[in-house]
């Protein structure tokens, strides 16, 4: 009897939810899923619990750009140096000196900050297009500094006694250099250590729903508040009180640690990195992820990463035979999306009527 | 000792001398008014106070400190707020939001905020009206009161308005001057910057007239009202 009141009230319960919270329940019973079905059809279904891996590793980077250049509208086109000073991290210290995984994933975070506090400092007083054109080019030298690995500074050797140091450094080998980094250990927790890709597909279940979770009470706190000020007018955001070198560095600074973090995992998941897993063009999907799925919205970057990731996928199975129309079709479909759709795809409130304002300003 | 002091202020744009030697008092509790043409140094004279710009050479005084190199986000936290020209409230945040940003400065002090929060309300009730409405879809008037109100937030001692009544109808730019007196008449001294003088020599204690990057003439309100090149320039007759 109690325990039918029990249940009942739970019913009850359930159904004092309101629309959202039901959607948003069914959502997170749709995604745990997944991988249990791939168990059930075989190991060929497998290959999908990879791209969801995927999926989320790029979400996860796509949330932690938005924080740069959704929130505080600073162009970023160099992101995927932060994703692989975290993945290094996290490969170097894993394979030399054997830390636990779970333990070098905050390290990693902290690391990418401190490498992103100290190159944006001195270029946070450039705007838009010529910050996006420094990034570019930190990218390009982190990527190029892990391909050369310690071997770049045999140029030490050309200075007068300094040979000696420059031998000893440049038989170092700390990324190694366009081979990358093998065998970096899987995270393991109490004794349990994950192999399968839907092991993986849990654990960046979780990690992206904290993320999710941590942006949002980001977005509306006294520091989201502040960066959205400055996105919108800095000398009104620095009349206000607002240190505005100093909220631009935090965003740098937290955006490129949860990257670090998220290279960490990727490293730990994937097992071998190399710099070209770097490349510009990652950070250009990151870019793209933000854009088209819409700037400064939750919801927009995990569409658009699903947009960047999966899609792609989806049309390599579809065309089969056509497969090498597959990036024609692709890009075909960004070029639409940015004719037709340039607030992106689910585009944040502020975002929205910030380009209204601007339509109905140009029409007037 | 004013409140406020301008010793001998020269700033610069680059190489353009836009500042010539300003030196300027606003006492306790005045209303001072800065008039003068398009490009006189009126706004350059109010950047170079809220610390947006750096004097080459001279000393800003803010109740007896020297401020020329507190940087602008701090000078907040002094006591001076301002309003800016062309109002420049955060478009795409509500009103109450917008507010909530003018009272950054004082943390996380709920009290503090919401009191003030009150009082502008009580000052401009039209923007409790509208307190969830988007900024971006007030009137140009309404917009002004919301600068006025966001930057009264941070309760200052000094309130420096820039250009209020720029692109107002007749009646508001009446109702806006109207609020700051009252607002000056609850103890917020006022630095006001305006191209329509005889609304602004009507409003102010004292006034100083700004030609090319210098004072021209300086004076109590009635004075400069009287005077006849005050009237040839910029009384219109």
């Amino acid at each position: 009897m109690n325990a039918m009141k029990k249940i009942k009230g739970q019913f009850s319960r359930l159904q004092g939810l309101s629309e959202r919270r039901k959607n948003l329940i069914i959502a997170l019973l749709a995604l745990l899923f997944p991988p249990f079905t791939h168990l059930l059809l075989g190991m060929g279904a497998n290959r999908w619990t990879q791209v969801a891996n995927f999926f989320f590793i790029y979400a996860s980077l796509g949330l932690s750009l938005n924080i740069i250049l959704g929130y505080a509208g600073l162009f970023q086109l160099g992101h995927a140096a932060f994703y692989a000073i975290g993945a290094y991290t996290t490969a170097v210290l894993s394979t030399k000196l054997g830390i636990p995984i779970l333990l070098l994933l905050p390290l990693s975070g902290l690391v990418a900050a401190i490498f992103a506090i100290l190159i944006s400092r001195p270029i946070l007083h450039l705007r838009g297009d010529y910050l996006c054109i420094v990034t570019i080019g930190f990218g390009e030298i982190v990527r190029i500094a892990l391909r050369n690995d310690a071997s770049s500074l045999a140029f030490l050797g050309k200075i007068p006694g300094l040979s000696g140091f420059a031998e000893k450094v440049s038989g170092l080998v700390i990324t190694g250099g366009p081979n990358g980094i093998f065998g970096i250990s899987r995270p393991s927790l109490f004794g349990f250590t994950l192999r399968q890709q839907w092991h993986y597909y849990y654990l960046f279940l979780v990690f992206v729903a904290l993320t999710v979770f941590a942006m949002r009470r980001l977005e509306n706190s006294r520091l989201g508040r502040a960066w959205a000020c400055i996105r919108e007018d800095e000398l009104a955001a620095e009349a206000m009180g607002i240190d505005t070198v100093q909220m631009k560095l935090l965003a740098f600074a937290v955006g490129a640690a949860w990257a670090g973090v998220t290279g960490g995992l990727y490293a730990s998941w994937i097992t071998v990195i190399a710099p070209e897993s770097f490349s510009f063009w990652e950070s250009v999907i990151m870019f793209c992820i933000v854009v088209l799925g819409g700037t400064g919205s939750i919801p927009g970057v995990l569409v658009g990463a699903a947009g960047m990731v999966v899609l792609p996928e989806l049309l390599r199975q579809v065309l089969l035979n056509i497969q090498q129309w597959r990036m024609l079709l692709f890009g075909a479909a960004m070029v639409l999306m940015m004719v037709f759709r340039p607030q992106g795809l689910w585009p944040s409130r502020r975002v929205r009527l910030g380009m209204e304002e601007e339509e109905s300003l140009a029409a007037s | 000792m004013g409140l406020l002091e301008l010793r001998d202020i020269h700033t610069y744009y680059g190489h353009v001398h836009a500042l010539k030697g300003i030196s300027l008092t606003v006492e306790a509790g005045e209303i001072v008014t800065l008039i003068g043409a398009n490009g006189a140094g009126k706004t350059t004279t109010l950047r170079t106070i809220s610390g947006l710009e750096r004097p080459r050479q001279g000393q800003v005084l803010f109740e007896e400190q020297e401020t020329n190199r507190v940087p602008a986000h701090e000078i907040v936290y002094r006591g001076i707020s301002q309003a800016p020209e062309g109002r420049k409230v955060f478009a795409t945040l509500t009103v109450q939001e917008n507010l909530n940003m003018g009272a950054y400065s004082l943390g996380n002090d709920k009290e503090a905020i919401e009191e003030n929060r009150r009082r502008v309300f009580k000052l401009f009730p039209r923007l409790e009206e509208r307190k969830r409405q988007i900024a971006g879809t007030l009137s140009g008037g309404e917009q002004q009161m919301l600068a006025i109100g966001r930057a009264l937030m941070a309760r200052p001692k000094l309130l420096m308005l820039d250009e209020p009544s720029l692109g107002l109808a007749p009646m508001l730019v009446k109702a806006i001057f109207q609020t700051i007196r009252e607002i000056n008449e609850q103890g917020v001294t006022i630095l006001l910057v305006e191209q329509n003088a005889r609304v602004a020599l009507r409003l102010a204690d004292k006034g100083y007239v700004l030609e090319t990057g210098a004072i021209a003439l300086a004076g109590t309100s009635q004075e400069l009202l009287d005077d006849p090149r005050v009237k040839a320039a910029y009384l219109g007759g």
